[in-house]
């Protein structure tokens, strides 16, 4: 589904990614692990388009379509989801505005009919309740206001409305207690399908006690330093990312 | 001296034109309009060298000679032109062509008894002791070219009389329609909302224009609220692109009276508002919105005055503007609060949205307090969208048009919101959401 191969990537004058291969089938979930600083942000934010990062090397390839090439909303489209580490707020949007748009944008261009008030308001009802979110976030406005859990929390709501192929989750674990956890743990599982893939950035384990992942990847200095089995996430959860950096050698760590 | 004639020479004979016509005006009248015309003669149109006028140069008014319009009964568009403006309220609509009422377009309704809503010129007979202790006596006439223009010619406009503890429900529309056949011309009309004590209305002055030609609007309304009235004013600006529209709004406020504006501005090819509201009794509270959304090569400039100049009075501003290609908007708040004006509460906010690099925004607060126990904050913010939001919204399947539109939507929600006046705020959402969405469209292809 997923082909990261020699990827390169920076902001102007600096480079983070610096050589990241990575193949994602169908059906899997990929733990891209790593101190902060690293890099994992930035290749979350690659992935999904973001114009402020500059791909120098290296090819994504995702369905058999050159993904670099594709503006982010057609990536969006074709079935690619980021959850952001930091969600944006948006003053003056409703929560209900702004998913609906989505939902049908992405609809519209995957040859569905738009979905009407009714019938968005009954799959908005379903997925509320999977993140059990009270129905009073649709009318606030986007993320504003909202607290660090409840942001993640939208973003997981997001991404069960979307229904992506391949969802890309920076960080949704950080800083959730441990029943928010398991709302999005819960989330995450919900999407788990044959056909779809999942590459979960996280800092720590923790959450992988919920979502089994099928690889786990070790990001340093921009390039992946180990990659393993879910085990290697028990690992680096005992020992730090310290002997990691130092097994890796060559590898120069990246200032956090 | 020189024979050729000047555009100001028109607005001289035009005067006179009025004068032979020997109209019905009661000598009061006769003699601020003479008083007028002189001072307009002795002033003329204001210049970049006045301080009031320092970011709007009205010279391209200056240049044009716009004829006023003198006729009683101009040939107005057909009643289908006027559907898109108008509101499925059952509230009186009186509609104004080019300045000057007409019956045909009209539908006053029958409003509660004690509660006038009729033509000026009507007014000035049937009214005549309310039109007198009240029209071109609010705010000095005498302070620049367009107001002393206005004063000169005063002979049309609405009149909304409400009596002590009347209430009119429904919004009244006052409808300014600019039909110019062929050569441009000038239309003032004069408008004066007396409520009473106790009185509550809502008024919506609505100018639009049904072609797209080059026309002065020169608009003077005055608004007395007294004891413990309400009234809700809008003021929407939708002329024609290559219209020019000079406002000024005058309000007079008794002890506990509350007064709201919503000041919308979308249209004009250079579009002026002044709101002067003085507090003249404790216990006042205004509450003053606007928004202007401008383009291509557009100016649009809104002057407010409070004046404290009682104590216990409350003010509350908030203006937004969103300005793309090569537009220019200026906004002016100024406060006073005079010596005695104690426990005075008066906020003001300007935020601007700039959509492209050419457009320019001038953004000045003004507060003169001389008075110790206050409450009086200002802000002025110039923006842009945040690059990361756009991000974030294509990122959900939004094309970058679409994206921008909701996010520049979402900057002036909040001022839409506040528009009580149901299909007003629904026909103004869905026009400014087309339009945004319109202009991003434009700029992407
Ligand atoms: N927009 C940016 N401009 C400059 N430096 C950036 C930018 N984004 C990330 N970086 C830098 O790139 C490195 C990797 O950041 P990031 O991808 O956010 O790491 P992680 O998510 O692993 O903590 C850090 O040194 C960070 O400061
Ligand atoms: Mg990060």
């Amino acid at each position: 589904m997923l082909s990261i191969r020699y990827l390169h990537a920076g902001v102007e004058g600096k480079d983070i990614l610096r050589g990241i291969d990575l193949e994602v089938k169908a059906g899997e979930i990929h733990a891209v692990m790593g101190p902060n600083g690293s890099g994992k942000s930035t290749l979350a934010q690659v992935l999904a388009g973001h114009p402020a990062f500059a791909v120098t090397r290296g090819e994504v390839v995702y369905e058999g379509r050159n993904l670099l090439e594709m503006p982010p909303e057609e990536r969006a489209r074709a079935g690619v989801f980021l959850a952001f580490q930091y969600p944006i707020e948006i003053p003056g949007v409703s929560n209900a505005q702004f998913l609906k748009a989505a939902v049908n944008e992405v609809r519209t261009r995957q040859g569905l009919d738009e979905l009407d008030a009714m019938e968005f308001l009954e799959l908005l009802r379903e997925k509320l309740a999977l993140v059990e979110m009270d129905q009073s976030f649709v009318s606030r406005a986007v993320n504003e206001g909202f607290s660090g859990g409840e942001k993640k929390r939208n973003e997981i709501l997001q991404m069960a409305l979307l229904q992506p192929k391949l969802a890309i989750l920076d960080e949704t674990d950080s800083g959730l207690d441990i029943d928010a956890l398991k709302i999005v743990a819960n989330g995450i599982n919900s999407l788990r399908t044959p056909d779809n893939a999942i590459l979960l950035v996280t800092h720590y384990q923790r959450i992988l006690s919920y979502v089994t992942p099928d690889r786990v990847h070790v990001l340093v200095g921009g390039r992946i330093v180990r990659s393993g089995g879910k085990d290697l996430a028990l690992e680096l959860e005992a020992k730090g990312y310290d002997w990691i950096r130092e097994d890796a050698g060559a590898v120069q760590p990246a200032r956090a | 001296m020189s024979m050729v004639a000047t555009p100001k020479d028109t607005y001289l004979a035009g005067f006179a034109a009025l004068e032979r016509a020997g109209t019905a005006a009661p000598a009061w009248l006769h003699r601020i309009r003479r008083s007028a015309i002189d001072r307009f003669a002795e002033i003329g149109f204001p210049t970049v060298r006045l301080e009031d006028w320092k970011y709007t140069n009205v010279a391209a008014i200056a240049a044009i000679a716009f004829p006023p319009v003198l006729a009683e009964a101009p040939a107005g568009p057909g009643a289908e032109a006027l559907e898109p403006f108008a509101f499925a309220t059952p509230g009186p609509r009186l509609v104004f062509v080019n300045g000057r009422y007409s019956a045909k377009l009209s539908s006053p309704a029958s409003p509660p008894s004690g509660v006038r809503v009729t033509s000026l010129a009507e007014a000035l007979v049937t009214d005549a002791a309310a039109v007198e202790r009240h029209l071109a006596r609010h705010g000095d006439w005498a302070r620049n070219g367009f107001t002393a223009l206005s004063a000169a010619f005063a002979q049309d406009g609405a009149f909304v009389h409400l009596a002590p503890g009347t209430r009119v429900e429904e919004p009244i529309h006052l409808l300014f329609v600019a039909a110019v056949p062929a050569a441009p011309v000038l239309s003032q009309p004069r408008n004066l909302v007396v409520a009473e004590r106790e009185s509550r209305a809502t008024i919506v002055e609505h100018y639009v224009a049904v072609g797209d030609d080059t026309y002065l609007t020169n608009a003077v309304t005055e608004v007395v609220a007294g004891e413990g009235a309400i009234v809700e004013h809008y003021r929407v600006q939708q002329e024609s692109r290559r219209g020019f529209h000079v406002g000024t709004t005058e309000v007079r406020q008794a002890r506990d009276s509350r007064f709201t504006s919503g000041s919308v501005s979308l249209g004009g090819r250079l579009a002026r508002h002044d709101l002067n509201v003085r507090f003249d009794a404790e216990g006042a509270s205004c509450e003053l919105d606007g928004l202007y959304v401008v383009g291509d090569r557009q100016h649009v400039d809104n002057h407010t005055l409070i004046d404290h100049a009682r104590p216990r009075c409350t003010s509350r501003q908030l203006y937004k503007g969103v300005l793309d290609g090569a537009s220019r908007a200026v906004f002016n708040g100024r406060v006073i609060v005079r010596p005695d004006a104690q426990r005075t509460d008066a906020h003001q906010t300007n935020k601007n949205l700039l959509l492209s690099e050419s457009a320019e925004v001038d953004t000045k607060p003004q507060l003169e307090i001389f008075a110790d126990d206050v409450k009086c904050t200002h802000g002025a913010a110039v923006g842009r969208l945040g690059e990361d939001a756009v991000f974030y919204l294509r990122s959900r399947g939004l094309g970058e048009t679409a994206a921008r539109t909701l996010l520049t939507y979402g900057f002036v929600s909040d001022v839409l919101a506040r528009i009580a006046v149901e299909p007003l705020r629904a026909r103004l959402d869905a026009l400014l959401m087309a339009r945004l969405r319109d202009a991003r469209a434009k700029e992407t292809r």
